[in-house]
């Protein structure tokens, strides 16, 4: 696959590579999605609006500068002063995450000066970089440092810095995300009504979504740290409607399945906030998402692992060459899968085509 | 469906209601002066929650300690690199969102000009102010405004308009032609997302007795103009009109 460069969320020529149930794969132009969504089903996206999470800053005790990337928060409680991050060397987004210099040897009680924000390390999270942090500040006092001194986590794939516009997708409320649930970017307000038009319904959740990758093997491994997330009353119940009139559940973003399987216990979601663990994968036998738009992801990562609660081996094997093959573009603003489950393991793991839509 | 333009009624006192404005967050463009500062104040004593923007730290920190409940957030409306940062705070330090009060106004250069004597720069600002600003503070904030729908709350825009929008007075071409522009907006606005269950307002609050009223008619008698107190309380009453009518 080819990286996405630009910073464009819905670029005219996007596509999107459908699995459909049977496992059949078809590459249709993107601005066609609403053809794939069906009355009665139920799209549900993260409405998380991101936050500049990307902190230039000095390490105190040694002076030295360092790059704070927030990475999480242990919940979506708006008093919350608590993050954890990512700490780097000296640098910027134009060197690659793999090649930044090490920041200084961090420890607990250590402050930190980011602009206008000062933090402490409350302690370190099993990794030399992996730090949770206090900050020294009001509510207030922190959304404005934030909006003037951070930028958001930028990447250096693409070029040009990125701003809050272009990691905001048009649905972001509540700012909560450490990168962008970009799986959304694929989401316009003309689709969103449309769909409603259509006989669907369009629903939200609100996930932290963390950081996707740090550069570091250690640390990438342990991705998705664990991320706090809140589920609507309207939304669950909306999911629990549908799943009991056999309708489709359609995930925006991998953040959203992770949630919702999250939530569900003995088949029923539940309103309100939580916190998701764990991944999602092979062993994974989904319960309440039948489909998933998201980017497109390659082997060895998370999300591409995700993918395997919802195909066989095999499929997505050919579903990686197809994507290869169409030089689908990768990353943030890249192009779009939309992948349905095409097995169903609550099932005995029969397959998909044999067991009633 | 049509936009509503809510025509000032004569001020009437509104009674307080805790219930339904201590539900309520509101953020307000151009809060430390004329109708913007009689709303933030009107807002918070009725228990909603505010934030406001305005340009300069001393007033907003000034209006912030006097008006409780409320935010107060330095940003120009006009400057498009202030927008996301200041929708940023506006969200991160409600919560959520209820209702967007564009009010912030550019008057355009004074003494008021013909067209044919304005300068395009100062078009430019008025438009970039009453126009612009409203245009990508209103899109950033459009997310937050449909999740309250989608929780079963209200979500309203409240764009502040002038009789200039609709009628063309000479030597009021650079706030007429940019309030004509907004209060235009407005209406494609709500016709657009009336099926999100976002609601679109104009509001022309008549001439009152502010800062910007003696910048643009310096010789104007005081005792004939609104109060932007009065203005602020007949604003309040549509909304509340708004919001506790069916979408």
């Amino acid at each position: 696959m080819i990286a996405a460069t630009a910073p464009v969320q819905r670029p005219p020529r996007a596509k999107v590579m459908v699995v459909d149930p049977t496992g059949q794969i078809r590459d249709v132009p993107r601005a066609t999605l609403l053809d794939q969504i069906q009355p009665g089903d139920l799209v549900v996206a993260n409405d998380a609006a991101t936050i500049p999470a990307s902190l230039s800053g000095v390490h105190l005790p040694s002076h030295r500068p360092i790059e704070v990337r927030l990475a999480g928060v242990p919940s979506l409680d708006p008093d919350n002063r608590e993050f954890s991050a990512v700490v780097f060397g000296e640098g910027d987004f134009h060197t690659r995450t793999e090649d930044r210099p090490q920041p200084p040897s961090l420890a607990a009680g250590e402050q930190l000066q980011m602009g206008p924000l000062s933090a402490r390390i409350l302690h370190l999270l099993d990794h030399p970089r992996l730090v949770m942090l206090e900050f020294d500040h009001s509510r207030d006092e922190l959304w404005a440092g934030l909006a003037h001194h951070g930028r958001p986590i930028q990447y250096s794939h693409v070029p040009v810095p990125l701003a809050l516009w272009d990691v905001w997708t048009p649905i972001a409320g509540p700012p909560v995300a450490f990168e962008p649930p970009s799986a959304g970017f694929a989401l316009s307000w003309q689709l969103v009504t449309e769909m409603r038009v259509a006989g669907a319904q369009f629903q939200t959740i609100t996930h932290a979504a963390g950081l996707s990758s740090t550069g570091d093997p250690l640390l990438d491994k342990r991705l998705p740290l664990d991320e706090p997330y809140r589920i609507p009353r309207a939304t669950a119940d909306a999911i629990n409607q549908a799943k009991s009139n056999g309708k489709r559940i359609i995930a925006v973003g991998t953040t959203v399945v992770r949630a919702l399987e999250h939530a569900v216990h003995e088949g029923k979601i539940a309103a309100g906030e939580n916190l998701a663990t764990g991944r999602i994968g092979v062993k994974t036998r989904l319960q309440v998402v039948d489909a998933l738009l998201s980017g497109t992801h390659e082997p060895g990562t998370s999300h591409y692992e995700l993918l395997r609660a919802f195909l066989t081996d095999a499929e997505l094997e050919r579903l990686t060459t197809e994507l290869n093959l169409r030089e689908y573009r990768t990353h943030e603003f890249g192009d779009s899968v939309l992948v349905s489950r095409t097995f169903n393991k609550l099932a005995e793991d029969k397959p998909r085509s044999q067991i009633p839509w | 469906m049509k936009t509503e333009t809510l025509e000032t009624s004569t001020g009437s006192d509104v009674p307080s209601h805790d219930g339904f404005f201590g539900q309520l967050r509101v953020a307000i463009t151009g809060g430390t002066s004329g109708l913007g500062l009689a709303l933030v104040r009107e807002f918070s004593a009725r228990g909603a929650r505010v934030a406001f923007l305005a340009r300069h730290a001393e007033p907003v920190a000034k209006v912030e300690r006097e008006n409780k409940n409320t935010h107060g957030i330095v940003a120009d409306v006009s400057d498009k690199d202030a927008i996301y940062p200041a929708a940023l705070q506006i969200v991160g330090e409600l919560g959520g969102l209820e209702i967007l009060i564009n009010n912030a106004s550019d008057l355009g250069a004074v003494p008021l000009a013909l067209l044919a004597d304005t300068n395009c720069e100062d078009l430019g600002k008025a438009m970039a102010t009453n126009v612009l600003g409203p245009f990508r503070l209103t899109n950033a904030l459009l997310g937050a405004l449909s999740g309250s729908v989608r929780e079963g709350r209200a979500a309203l825009v409240v764009n502040i308009s002038s009789d200039a929008a609709v009628t063309p007075y000479p030597k009021w071409g650079t706030y007429g032609v940019s309030k004509a522009a907004l209060r235009h907006l407005t209406e494609i606005w709500n016709q657009e997302l009336s099926v999100e269950g976002v609601r679109f307002l104009s509001f022309d609050p008549g001439d009152m007795d502010t800062p910007m009223h003696a910048l643009a008619v310096p010789d104007a008698d005081r005792t004939t103009l609104k109060t932007a107190e009065a203005a602020a309380r007949d604003l309040i009453t549509a909304i509340e009109t708004a919001l506790t009518r069916p979408a």
